[in-house]
């Protein structure tokens, strides 16, 4: 089956999707901020200062779905001894790094106005900010490492430990009493948001699922430009 | 209309800078992006064409290395 993945035949799709998705990225986002800043309802209790859930909770899901992603490449690329997997991993990371930056920021903007403060050291921030540092970690590793072998197998530990941190940001606003709210969505039993603000953070979250899968695009054809370059080399 | 989309109730501030940060974000990655496919494309580019003939046809039989130059003539 993976050979239906190889970077020899998926480079003709990988290089000509980019175009394709950004024109559809731009005409989501467009309809996304609309829906966001404008026909969205304000919230009863938090004002306008809800809004700003429409960029914090996407980027949150996002870079946590992107680092499960990256775990389970790792864990494919162990078994499998598969190259590929890493280098989609690598591809996937800055995309992931940058929204989990976006929550953190975006959350401790939403935090001023809401809770009176800018940073809590509460389980849910603190457990997102060590997700941080295990992409920070993982994109240091490429950058440190020259050796290939040495690196996927670094690269692919820090991402299975990292891992083991997914769940304890899931579940953190359970476990312990936090000052972040517990989750308003919840895809096996009722969610207690509104339709009006559910509509758009289900675009804005399509318009940020879509970048990521530029960004992730672009640099995976970065990644195999620089395989062939070095193949150059040896002819 | 206009004032009440910017001043949010008070709190244009917060929700402004919250959508700036994230758009501003956005723009960097994908320039920074853009930029190093570009500059891998012209490496590439360039490399091509200190070939001598008969490495670059061998090099030109993959598909990969004829659509690397093809999209790399397009920037």
């Amino acid at each position: 089956m993976f050979k239906y993945f190889e970077p020899n035949k998926i480079f003709v799709i990988t290089s000509r999707a980019p175009k394709y998705v950004l024109f559809l990225f731009v005409v989501v986002l467009t309809i996304g901020l609309t829906e966001a800043l404008i026909l969205s309802p304000e919230d009863y209790k938090q004002s306008d200062t809800v809004r700003i859930m429409y960029v914090h909770v996407p980027a949150a899901w996002i870079s946590l779905g992107i680092f499960v992603s990256m775990a389970l490449l790792s864990v494919g690329s162990f078994i499998l001894k598969n190259k590929n997997f890493a280098l989609i991993s690598k591809s996937l990371a800055p995309s992931g790094f940058i929204f989990n930056i976006i929550a953190l920021v975006t959350g401790s903007i939403w935090g001023k106005p809401t809770w009176g403060t800018w940073w809590a050291w509460d389980a849910r921030i603190t457990s997102m900010l060590i997700l941080a540092l295990f992409y920070g970690m993982y994109l240091l590793a490429w950058r440190i490492y020259e050796n290939k072998g040495q690196v996927i197998k670094i690269t692919s530990m820090i991402a299975i430990l990292g891992v083991i941190n997914i769940p304890i940001i899931k579940y953190s606003v359970d476990w312990w009493n936090t000052l972040h709210q517990p989750p308003s969505i919840n895809v096996l039993s009722n969610s207690s948001i509104h339709m009006s603000m559910m509509i758009p953070l289900g675009i804005m979250t399509a318009a940020f699922a879509l970048f990521s899968l530029l960004i992730f695009l672009m640099k995976y054809n970065t990644e195999l430009i620089k395989v062939k370059n070095k193949g150059l080399d040896r002819l | 209309m206009i004032n009440e989309i910017i001043s949010m109730n008070g709190f244009g501030a917060y929700v402004w800078s919250a959508f700036s940060f994230t758009l501003i974000s956005f723009a960097t990655l994908y320039c920074v992006t853009k930029l190093q496919l570009s500059k891998e494309q012209k490496r590439f580019a360039s490399k091509f064409g200190s070939l001598n003939e008969e490495k670059a046809r061998a090099a030109k039989s993959q598909n990969i290395n004829r659509e690397i130059l093809s999209n790399t003539f397009k920037i």
